[in-house]
Order: structure tokens, then C-alpha cells, then sequence
């Protein structure tokens, strides 16, 4: 009976309902899940307060990301099969019981119940939490799908924002916090970010609503729209998707152009403080980097991923890659020679990478159609898995090895800013490399319903 | 539950929007406080 009640068959909206109110119940979703990213608020508190080492406190988040990739490509398909409420309702219990495990690991004294509990049943929330509105805001908005899922995964960029001071206050108020941080009040802190996330996603699954088979919003002919040669007027499976070139084109992309945005965000509060070391208040200055980064990987989500809708995907990716290696080029050619210049190159290329994430569900939809975009979208994040290992990989093994040789300044950085620029040319390439998907991989043409329904956008 | 039937449109549900939209808005907002907070340092000296 509550298995029925989460069925895509029980939310297919009524006439009335208005498309609006799906971006607020993915955003409850991806808001909860963003948490992840603020998981270095615990580092220190369980540290000092179980003895473990820097490398063991990062494993929880480590294994998070890991999960997210492997759970969002092997449960695409279901996620698309049962629909939103279910995967809503499905992250919502592994991410929250997540939390739940680790506060009882820690309450105990067991690390590998943290490790366990976040970083392996929370990671598999993250991942079906992640993909689990996609397909569903694309459906409400064929006709501005850039926008819609957008908003949504500028939410998962925005989920840090609340969750990082939100946390620290409650760490402090617990008394988890300094050299002698309590266990107890860590635990306390766990249970209470579970269960509170617990009534926050809850709206998600319960305010979430599919359209009608034969649904469209008013004023919407899709014969209409601007025929880009990239868009596709069938539908094509997960499994035959990752048989085209269009799939592993994007793949590469995807990839590198996230590897480009890590190469900053991994490491920007060092980078500013060795380009710019002069003047007081250095600590301060570089965490307002750290900031205003956030707040540029986060914008550019939505606002890019918008603009893709009117400019199309293949060109807003060319300005991602294209005009992300030439600011690379810029800072590493400029390096700390003007301070304007740096901070408007390093806004720009972290606004590109958020937008890559943004906008890779609309392009995919350019593709594939609507079918199986979320199952696509997936197996696509195996690309982020991988990013999110190289790009560190990268910027810390050049950057420690030039500090190791007496390297000063910019100079720790140039070699790596190199690397990226040669990384998002071939991107770049790739994505000139895209073709329409070949006839042969769409899916046999459904009867086409009857009626049609028209909607207030 | 019901399903559509051809040539309806859409009403707007004014309250149960502005309940949806402030759900997330207003967590949003604090954390986006607390982030433009820091960046006047960037700019401090």
C-alpha cells in the first residue's frame, strides 16, 4: 500500500496543478543533499575527539561522492521507472538514516559507523537524490528545460551555504568543538542535521507531481521551437545511449571541464594566499575568495544553464570550454600582476563549472529525448566520480612537488593552470564532435493520446 | 487523484506556492547571509 502511494501512477497532476510548484520540491531535495559538500565542518571535531587522522575524517565524503556517481548509474533506471516520489522518498531515508548511523557510531565510539552510515548509505541517497527531479522538471518545462534544471542542481551548490554554518553553530552549542570536542555532542549534532532533513526533504516527495502523458504548457507548440540540429525528435534508451558516441563525447566533456573548475576550487584559499601574500587580514581576504567562488559556482548554475535555452547547448558549451581555457590562459599568463583580473578570470571559471552540471540534463534531453533522461543522466555522473579524483589529483601533486623544490608565489600553480587549459581544449573538441544521435538507436514510436492539455506556464 | 482531460487550463494555487517557494527560500537566504558576510574581506585591504 505505501510502495503504491510512492508510484508515479499516484502523482500525475490534476488539470490545476501549476508547474511552479515542482522547482520548490526538487530544490527541498537537492538543498538537503548539498549538505555534502559542508562535511569538512566535522573534520576537526571528530578528529580531536576520536583520535583519527586527517586522511579517516575525509573518508566519509570521500566515499559519499564515490556513491553518489555509482548509485545515481545503477539506479537510474529504477529511479526513472518508479518516478520522483519514490526516489525523493528513497534519498530522503538513506540520507537521513545516514546520519542516524553516524551519530550512533560516534555516540559508541565506532568510527566505521560513520563511515559506513555517511559516507556508504548517505552517498547512495545522495546519488538517487541527485538525479531523482531531472526527468520530471524537464517534462514540466520542454520549453525551458536549461531553466529548470538549473534551479534544481544550483540547489546541490547552494545545500554548503546553509548547511556549513548551520552545522558549525550547533557543533559550538554542543560543546563538539576545540581540542577537547565531545563525541556526544557530535552524535547530538548528527541526530538532529537527520532528523531536520528528514521534515525538510519530506516536502519534496510530497509536493512532487509528474504531467499528464499529453501535458504541455500553454502557448508551447514544440513543432514551433527553433530547430537546432542537435535536438532529437525521438526517444533513445539508457542502454542504447551509452552505445552512441554522443554519450562518451559528452562523457568527456563533462569530465574535463569539472577537472578545469576543481583545479581552483580544490585548493583556493592556498592559491590566493600565495598570489596575492601581502597585506593584513590574509586568512580573511582568502575565505572571502573561498565565498565569492561558492557564490560563482552557484549563480553560474542557474544563470548559464538559462542562457543555454536561448543560445543552445552545443554553443554554451563551447563558451564553457572555449573561453574557460583562454581566463586559464589569462591567470596563468597574468598571474597576480592585476588583482581585478584574477578574481573576474576565477569567477568566470568556477560560474562554467557549476554550469556544466546544470546544463548536461537539458543536453542530454537535446539528445536522447525525454525517455530514460534521467537513467542517462546517471550513468553520465560516472564522469563527476571520475573529475572529482583527477582534478585534486593533479593540483595537489604539482602543487606539493613545486612547493617541495622552493617554488614561491604563483609559480606553485602555473604547471597545473597548463594542464587545465590542454584538458578543456580537448573537451572543447569533443563537443564539436557532436552529432545528432543516428535513427537507428530511437525507441519504437508510442500511439499518440488524443487529448492534450494545456497549462498557465 | 485525477487526470486531466483535454483542453484545461491550469489555475494558480497562490498560497500553496508561496508556502513551496519560502520552504526552500528562507534556508537559502541564510546561507547566502552568512557567505556574502565574508566577502568584504576580499576587499578589505
Amino acid at each position: 500500500m505505501a510502495v503504491r502511494y510512492l508510484d508515479s501512477s499516484r502523482i500525475v497532476a490534476p488539470a490545476c496543478w501549476s508547474r511552479w510548484l515542482v522547482p520548490p520540491a526538487a530544490l527541498s531535495v537537492h538543498l538537503a543533499i548539498g549538505q555534502a559538500y559542508a562535511w569538512s565542518v566535522f573534520k576537526k571535531p571528530l578528529e580531536t575527539s576520536l583520535g583519527i587522522s586527517g586522511v579517516a575524517s575525509a573518508l566519509p565524503f570521500t566515499l559519499g561522492i564515490v556513491m553518489l556517481g555509482l548509485s545515481a548509474a545503477l539506479f537510474g533506471t529504477r529511479v526513472d521507472r518508479n518516478g520522483p516520489r519514490w526516489a525523493m522518498f528513497i534519498s530522503m531515508c538513506c540520507f537521513c538514516s545516514g546520519f542516524l548511523i553516524s551519530a550512533l557510531g560516534v555516540s559508541i565510539r565506532q568510527y566505521w559507523l560513520v563511515v559506513l552510515g555517511y559516507g556508504v548509505v548517505g552517498g547512495i541517497g545522495l546519488g538517487i537524490g541527485y538525479i531523482s527531479p531531472v526527468s520530471t522538471l524537464i517534462r514540466w518545462f520542454p520549453d525551458r528545460p536549461g531553466l529548470a534544471t538549473g534551479i534544481a542542481i544550483m540547489g546541490f551548490g547552494g545545500g554548503a551555504l546553509i548547511a556549513s554554518p548551520w552545522s558549525a553553530s550547533m557543533l559550538i552549542a554542543f560543546g563538539a568543538t576545540g581540542t577537547h570536542a565531545d563525541p556526544v555532542g557530535i552524535a547530538k549534532a548528527f541526530g538532529i542535521h537527520g532528523i531536520v532533513y528528514a521534515v525538510f526533504m519530506s516536502m519534496g516527495w510530497l509536493l512532487i507531481r509528474v504531467p499528464a502523458d499529453n501535458w504541455r504548457p500553454a502557448g508551447w507548440i514544440p513543432a514551433l521551437q527553433p530547430a537546432g540540429g542537435l535536438i532529437s525528435d525521438g526517444d533513445v534508451s539508457a542502454r542504447n545511449a551509452i552505445r552512441t558516441p554522443q554519450f562518451w563525447l559528452l562523457w568527456v566533456v563533462l569530465c574535463f571541464n569539472v577537472t578545469a573548475g576543481i583545479g581552483i576550487l580544490e585548493r583556493a584559499a592556498p592559491i590566493y594566499s600565495d598570489f596575492f601574500p601581502r597585506g593584513t587580514g590574509l586568512a580573511a581576504a582568502a575565505a572571502g575568495f573561498v565565498a565569492i567562488l561558492s557564490l560563482a559556482n552557484m549563480l553560474g548554475r542557474f544563470v548559464w544553464s538559462s542562457t543555454s535555452d536561448l543560445l543552445g547547448r552545443k554553443n554554451i558549451y563551447r563558451m564553457y570550454l572555449g573561453v574557460g581555457a583562454l581566463l586559464y590562459l589569462a591567470v596563468t599568463l597574468t598571474t597576480n600582476s592585476n588583482k581585478v583580473v584574477f578574481l573576474v578570470c576565477c569567477l568566470l571559471i568556477l560560474s562554467f563549472y557549476g554550469a556544466g552540471f546544470a546544463t548536461v540534463p537539458a543536453y542530454l534531453r537535446d539528445l536522447f529525448g525525454t525517455y530514460q533522461v534521467g537513467a542517462i543522466h546517471g550513468r553520465l555522473l560516472t564522469a563527476w566520480s571520475v573529475a572529482g579524483v583527477l582534478g585534486p589529483l593533479i593540483v595537489n601533486a604539482i602543487a606539493d612537488s613545486r612547493i617541495a623544490a622552493g617554488v614561491t608565489g604563483p609559480g606553485r600553480y602555473t604547471p597545473s593552470f597548463s594542464i587545465m587549459i590542454g584538458l578543456l581544449v580537448i573537451g572543447f573538441l569533443c563537443n564539436e564532435f557532436i552529432r545528432p544521435v543516428n535513427r537507428r538507436f530511437y525507441e519504437p514510436v508510442p500511439e499518440r493520446a488524443s487529448g492534450e492539455v494545456v497549462s498557465a506556464p | 487523484m485525477s487526470t486531466p482531460t483535454g483542453g484545461s487550463v491550469a489555475t494558480p494555487r497562490p498560497f500553496l506556492t508561496a508556502v513551496a517557494w519560502a520552504w526552500v527560500i528562507v534556508p537559502f537566504g541564510y546561507g547566502l547571509y552568512q557567505l556574502l558576510i565574508k566577502i568584504p574581506a576580499l576587499f578589505g585591504s
